[in-house]
């Protein structure tokens, strides 16, 4: 597993599949793609990271708590539910806002839940990559 | 209104963050939300006291007719006043108190937490939301109880404070949706309108017995009052904020919000009397028992709940009116009865009385405050507890039934009262026993400004009662009872029979002080009412509860995965048979099988799977099983394609990717691969299990193709996911919009499954025995 080849190629790798995952977050709510896939998707490059450098190593680079990623992850899709409420609205209704921003689209409630599920999901594939591998 | 609610849940959050950037002082800067509550609060005051109600609707799930209804009324406003103004002295107290713990920011994250639920729950009038905020302060007083968690002591009567006042939850849930049912509505304004209609009703009596039981519980009423004593496992600030001036009143708010609802009636007023006033004997005669001084303030406390619930149940409008004025009577000494034991604990590093003697020389301030907390707690002219005690016997007098029993009931209790804040006052104080020479120092001036204040603030009640607490006071009990009456508050009654009653009690008081020693050495014959009293019940219960569930875990999850897997798809297959033959479906349609419009490569990527699935089975290698399993995974995603479900597919592959790199992480840890053999029976059953289950599953297949769906929601989708989604990928739009709900679960599940998985890796099992 821990040839240079590799070593390299992660390395290289990693950024790209990061912003890959941060693409399939946002196309997804018009194409093939969202939180969970890109969540699953982020964690890949870490998750190989693990495997050639052992987890200690991951942890120093990328210096997360996953757990906190996770509790992160799962308040931002409640708070999202939240948002409605204010405006008199029930629990979850969808809200946008009423300006267009380049590339993201309207940025509204669905997304910002989105975001939460894919963070949560980094931190969980993170939190059993890690500790499985640490022991 | 929904923001001063949410703004302690909002600043709870970010407690951390300032911790981290304020160091220790943060205590004193949380200090200001409670402060900016209760002058928010405050504007209202002058509306409320002219009789206006403001209430204000927040849709939650209204198809299930749960909203966040708050309303402000008089009831609601003297709570909400007393929560954030108690909040505000407390925070500043632990910001001083709490400078030795570790993780002090965690403290006030949590205390924040149970003042924003306290205010939830008083200004809610929408059944379902209240239940929600009083489930949320027994679940921060658990974390408040147990804040301690190394000790085990503490842990244990977080459990136990938890466990009762949550069952008690339970049951008013259940009461609630029963009310619910009945009146068709879970809004207590429209509930109030129709009460006769409930009062008539066959399910009155399991209504009130539920409410009641959660009201109890929450107040620790006998029998449930073991818990309360317990709970002073908690620092001291949060003994005076929950467990005497706040939470445990949670429940007296309840009775005293139902009252006009649910109230009038025999069997409302008796339970509450009789509960009450045993409650109210057995704190006053426990009390008196005890030497630890936060014990004695726990058990007073209880008592003083009795009385409360007592006159709640005498129901006339002088017991109501007394037992509000009482309330805050006693939340005022004994929020600084605790602090000052709070200041003592702390200086002198003990909480015996037995031990403590002379402390004014050493502590002049926490002294003056500690008289004058007693003073009203014996209900001494003309400070604020002598009013509530006047107002109290006054109401047992002219109570409609059973007062001379009351009045007795009553006057005892008063003495206890007497009696103990005799022993605070005079015998930690001024009376000295000098056991050795000590020199104690008098605590800092933040833990002195809250005793202090509330100490003079009973004075200060007690001589302008008039002013300043009759106007809503007044609007407090015409809210309970329901009906408009003056309600006049006077130190000074003249020579009546209500004054010497009161100076009989100072005088029975005084005497029972000087024979108290007496009394704490007849053990009363109680050690065989301690031994099979509520306590034993509740550890008996709780034996139980542990004895069943390691029975029925050793049977389905013995250990053998096989036999976890073979107990799960057995139930679902029952389930599945059960339904089918329910609703007398064929079993194996046939009719609409067509051979021909199977496809060239939809057979070959079934071929794969069915050679993978048999080298499954075959093989005696774990990576060659888990191989195989990557192909039957790969061809379910394949077949996700073709049926153009591409985001379910990705999701397929790209999990079937991690399952192989995770398992490739750990294989050279793992054991060596056995097998253990089964018993033929067993293998029989196994083979039984798991024919029936493919079988099923083909007919239920079969009977899918068969039966189109006919719903609207495939209609409904594609419309509207562009439409309202505002999305052009219905699958999802699907999870994040219109069923965001599901995800949210399913992501909450993801999350404990996390943390379980964690558990189970960092857990290191001993041979034989847990670690």
């Amino acid at each position: 597993m821990n040839t240079l080849i590799v070593r390299t190629a992660i390395k290289i790798l990693t950024p790209l599949f990061l912003i890959f995952s941060v693409y399939l977050l946002f196309r997804g709510h018009n194409e093939p793609g969202g939180g969970f896939i890109g969540g699953l998707i982020a964690a890949m490059p870490l998750t190989f990271h693990a495997m050639i450098y052992g987890a200690r190593e991951t942890k120093k680079m990328f210096k997360i708590n996953t757990m906190v990623l996770i509790a992160l992850g799962l308040l931002i899709s409640a708070s999202s539910g939240l948002v409605s409420i204010f405006e008199g609205q029930p629990f979850m209704s969808s809200l946008w806002a009423d300006f267009y921003l380049p590339i993201f689209g309207k940025p509204g409630t669905p997304i910002m839940f989105d975001i939460g599920v894919y963070i949560l999901v980094v931190g969980i594939v993170l939190r059993i990559t890690l500790n499985l591998s640490e022991e | 209104m929904l923001l001063i609610v949410l703004i302690g849940y909002i600043c709870a959050l970010l407690v951390p963050v300032i911790a981290k950037a304020l160091g220790r002082s943060h205590g004193y800067l949380i200090a200001l939300v409670p402060l900016g509550v209760f002058v928010y609060l405050s504007t209202y005051f002058n509306r409320i006291v002219e009789g206006e109600v403001i209430s204000r609707q927040y849709n939650w799930v209204p198809s299930l007719d749960v909203n966040f209804t708050f309303q402000l009324d008089g009831l609601s406003l003297f709570f909400g006043l007393l929560i954030s103004f108690f909040g505000f002295l407390i925070f500043v107290y632990a910001a001083a108190y709490m400078k030795g713990y570790k993780e002090s920011d965690k403290f006030f994250m949590y205390l924040l937490i149970f003042m924003a639920s306290m205010l939830g729950l008083v200004m809610s009038s929408n059944l379902i939301a209240l239940f929600i905020f009083w489930e949320l302060t027994s679940f921060s007083s658990y974390l408040l109880i147990g804040f301690s968690h190394n000790a085990k002591t503490s842990r244990n009567a977080a459990l136990q404070a938890f466990l009762v006042t949550a069952s008690g939850g339970l049951a008013l849930l259940a009461g609630f949706i029963i009310l619910g049912e009945v009146t068709q509505t879970y809004e207590l304004v429209e509930i109030l309108s129709i009460h006769e209609r409930v009062i008539d009703h066959p399910y009155y009596l399991a209504i009130v017995i539920l409410i009641l039981l959660g009201a109890f519980t929450k107040s620790a009423q006998f029998p449930f009052h073991f818990w309360l004593p317990n709970a002073m496992a908690a620092p001291t600030p949060v003994s005076a904020y929950l467990h005497s001036a706040t939470m445990v009143k949670a429940g007296i708010y309840l009775i005293a919000r139902f009252n006009p609802t649910l109230g009038g009636t025999e069997i409302w007023q008796f339970t509450l009397m009789i509960a009450g006033g045993i409650t109210m004997l057995l704190g006053a005669i426990l009390a008196i028992q005890h030497t630890d001084l936060k014990k004695i303030l726990a058990y007073t406390t209880i008592s003083a709940l009795g009385i409360l619930v007592l006159m709640l149940g005498a129901g006339t409008s002088l017991a109501i009116q007394s037992a509000m004025v009482f309330l805050l009577a006693h939340a005022l000494y004994k929020g600084a009865l605790f602090l000052i034991t709070g200041n003592i604990d702390k200086q002198t590093g003990s909480r015996d009385v037995l031990e403590l003697s002379g402390l004014y020389k050493f502590m002049p301030f926490t002294g003056v405050a500690a008289f004058l907390a007693c003073f009203s707690m014996a209900g001494v002219l003309p400070f604020f507890g002598f009013i509530g005690k006047e107002l109290i016997y006054e109401a047992a007098l002219h109570a409609t039934v059973q007062h001379i029993a009351l009045l007795v009931a009553v006057i005892v209790s008063g003495v206890a009262f007497v009696a103990i804040a005799i022993e605070i006052g005079y015998g930690l104080f001024i009376q000295n026993i000098s056991f050795s020479e000590r020199n104690y120092k008098e605590a800092p001036v933040a833990m002195l400004v809250a005793p202090v204040t509330l100490a003079v603030l009973g004075l200060v009640f007690g001589l302008f009662a008039g002013v300043l607490v009759q106007p809503l006071l007044t609007q407090v009990s015409n809210v309970v009872g329901n009906e408009d009456l003056p309600l006049e508050l006077h130190f000074w009654h003249g020579f009546n029979l209500v004054l010497m009653l009161s100076l009989l009690t100072l005088l029975l008081g005084t005497a029972l002080f000087f024979v108290r020693k007496g009394i704490r050495k007849i053990p009363l014959h109680l050690d065989y009412l301690y031994n099979h009293g509520p306590t034993a019940w509740y550890d008996g219960l709780l034996q139980l509860i542990k004895r069943f569930a390691r029975l029925q875990t050793s049977y389905f999850q013995n250990g053998y995965l096989r036999n976890y897997i073979a107990v799960i798809v057995a139930f679902f297959s029952f389930m599945l048979a059960s339904v089918l033959w329910q609703f007398d479906l064929k079993i194996f349609p046939v009719a609409n099988f067509d051979i021909d419009n199977v496809r060239f490569y939809e057979v070959i990527i079934l071929a794969f799977t069915l050679v993978a699935v048999f080298v499954f089975f075959k093989t005696r290698s774990r990576l060659t099983s888990i191989v195989t399993m990557g192909v039957v995974g790969y061809a379910v995603a394949i077949i996700f394609i073709f049926f153009g479900a591409p985001d379910v597919a990705i999701t397929q592959f790209l999990i079937e990717t991690l399952t192989v790199v995770l398992f490739v992480l750990i294989l050279h840890k793992l054991p060596p691969l056995r097998f253990y053999p089964l018993k033929s029976f067993q293998n029989g059953l196994y083979i039984i299990i798991s024919i029936g289950f493919g079988l099923l599953m083909t007919s239920v297949l079969l009977l899918v193709t068969e039966h189109p769906m006919v719903s609207g929601l495939k209609a409904y989708f594609a419309e509207n996911t562009y439409i309202l989604g505002k999305g052009k990928n219905a699958v999802n739009v699907i999870l994040v919009d219109f069923r965001a709900l599901d995800t949210m679960g399913e992501i909450s599940v993801l999350a404990i499954a996390a943390i379980g998985i964690v558990a189970l890796l960092k857990l290191k099992l001993v041979k034989g025995k847990m670690k």
